[in-house]
């Protein structure tokens, strides 16, 4: 499949944290038949062109996860030494469960590059701009890469083809959305220091815990609470 | 070595003068091999026209070359800069720019017949184009009859019918829905690709739509301040030295 080996040093499993949609997208493979390790990886890696590799230790894992929460029963084992599972009736009420509920952004790892964006807008002498501008180089690369991998296909002959495709866009867009607020941040700090604001260090004391305690009002506590 | 379709070197566009002068681009470098296509990114105001507009021959440089197909344009009359635009550049605008009374056909034709060219030559011509954006049976259809997808091919045909070799898009894809505009730009793309010769340079401001391109140049305040190509952190690191 074309650019299957590009996307892979961009995204890995990890990175994009599916370990959760693994588990989902193995028992949503068993409900179309009973399998073993091997070929629900494979299966997996072909459904999703190959974008997030897994190993097959991880499968097994999944799998005994699976069998644990009666989703899925263990049965036999074949000539070959498969050890096959199927799904159960509870694992079938998960797949349509999983299939009609929207996916939680917020339930999704943190973002590395708005944490690495907001520390470094607090730390005096670091250059933002430069920040925020090959970072844009950066991803406007990948872009340009996911693009050419894209476009090395033709129109999809198959669902294979199509579900490939359906994630490079869905890369694609990351991408353009990240590039649109790199954009929007560069405004943001432009017009952020024609206003005068500019970072800080450390803050002599941290700031306490918790509600402040009651008091009568002295110079002090009103200069603490500006 | 690919061949050299257009080179912008050190090229500053300055409006107004003295104090109140405004500077739209300063001390520009770029050259556009044929077989490449380059995208030019940046926000309002940062250039992105004024530079097409420059490498289009439509607005001279306060300094600077600009040299298209080989020809120094500040060497040419006016006479001769119009036969080279008319006979090297295509124009993609935007709004398509299409003439509501002349059919697809002669809308493409219409820059070979002002050149001169035989009715019977022009038509060939016009049909191989119009063949090379996938349209060669809109050919006798009026502009109001076709899709806003379509118009735009019909124009990308324009850009490069006859001995046309470079386009200069400005925003093509700007008036089109998603998908449309990925089929204009993958036209655009394959008209490039083709080995016939021919380049292109495309403004945006839509990153997914400069992706398509082998280079893109971004501009802020009317300089470069950096490139990138596919695969190559290179080049962007290259920038940081601006």
């Amino acid at each position: 499949m074309p650019g299957v080996y590009i996307l892979d040093m961009y995204y890995s499993v990890e990175h994009c944290g599916v370990y959760v949609s693994v588990r989902q997208s193995i028992l949503a493979i068993l409900d179309q038949g009973s399998s073993y390790g091997y070929r629900l990886r494979a299966e997996f890696e072909r459904r999703t062109g190959a974008t997030w590799p897994l190993n097959v230790g991880q499968i097994y894992n999944t799998l005994d996860r699976l069998e644990r929460d009666g989703l899925v029963v263990k049965g036999e084992t074949d000539a070959e030494g498969h050890v096959f599972y199927s799904i159960s009736a509870s694992g079938h009420d998960e797949v349509a469960s999983w299939l009609r509920s929207p996916v939680l952004r917020a339930e999704t790892t943190r973002d590395e590059l708005a944490i690495k964006l907001a520390i470094a807008v607090t730390l005096p002498g670091v250059d933002i701009d430069e920040i925020v501008r090959l970072q844009r180089m950066s991803t406007m690369s990948t872009l340009q890469d996911l693009t050419r991998a894209k476009n090395s296909g033709g129109d999809p002959g198959s669902t294979d083809e199509l579900a490939w495709l359906l994630v490079v866009d869905s890369m694609i867009f990351q991408a353009e959305a990240e590039i649109r607020w790199l954009d929007h941040s560069r405004s943001r700090l432009t017009r952020a220091r024609a206003e005068g604001l500019s970072a800080t260090g450390i803050q002599p004391e941290l700031p306490r815990r918790g509600r402040p305690a009651r008091s009568e009002p002295t110079s002090t506590n009103e200069s603490v609470a500006r | 070595m690919s061949q050299e379709l257009l080179r912008l070197t050190g090229v500053s566009r300055q409006y107004g003068r003295g104090e109140t002068a405004v500077s739209a681009l300063a001390g520009i470098d770029l050259t556009i091999a044929a077989g490449e296509m380059v995208a030019v990114m940046g926000a309002s105001g940062s250039g992105k026209s004024t530079l097409l507009t420059v490498a289009g021959g439509l607005t001279k440089p306060t300094s600077g070359e600009v040299v298209i197909d080989g020809q120094w344009i500040s060497e040419l009359s006016a006479k001769q800069l119009a036969v080279v635009r008319r006979r090297t550049l295509g124009f993609v605008f935007q709004d398509f720019n299409l003439i509501p009374a002349l059919t697809a056909l002669e809308n493409v034709t219409l820059p070979l017949e002002l050149d001169g060219w035989r009715a019977r030559d022009s038509r060939r011509a016009g049909m191989d184009a119009l063949a090379s954006v996938e349209l060669s049976d809109r050919a006798h259809r009026f502009p109001d009859d076709l899709s806003g997808g379509q118009q735009q091919r019909v124009a990308i045909a324009r850009a490069v019918v006859g001995t046309r070799r470079l386009i200069l898009a400005d925003e093509p894809t700007g008036a089109l829905d998603s998908q449309t505009g990925e089929l204009v730009l993958r036209i655009l793309r394959r008209r490039v690709d083709a080995g016939a010769g021919a380049g292109a340079v495309l403004v945006t401001h839509d990153a997914r739509h400069a992706a398509w391109a082998d280079r893109v140049v971004h501009l802020q305040d009317g300089r470069i301040v950096g490139q990138t190509s596919q695969g190559t952190a290179e080049e962007a690191l290259l920038g940081a030295d601006r």
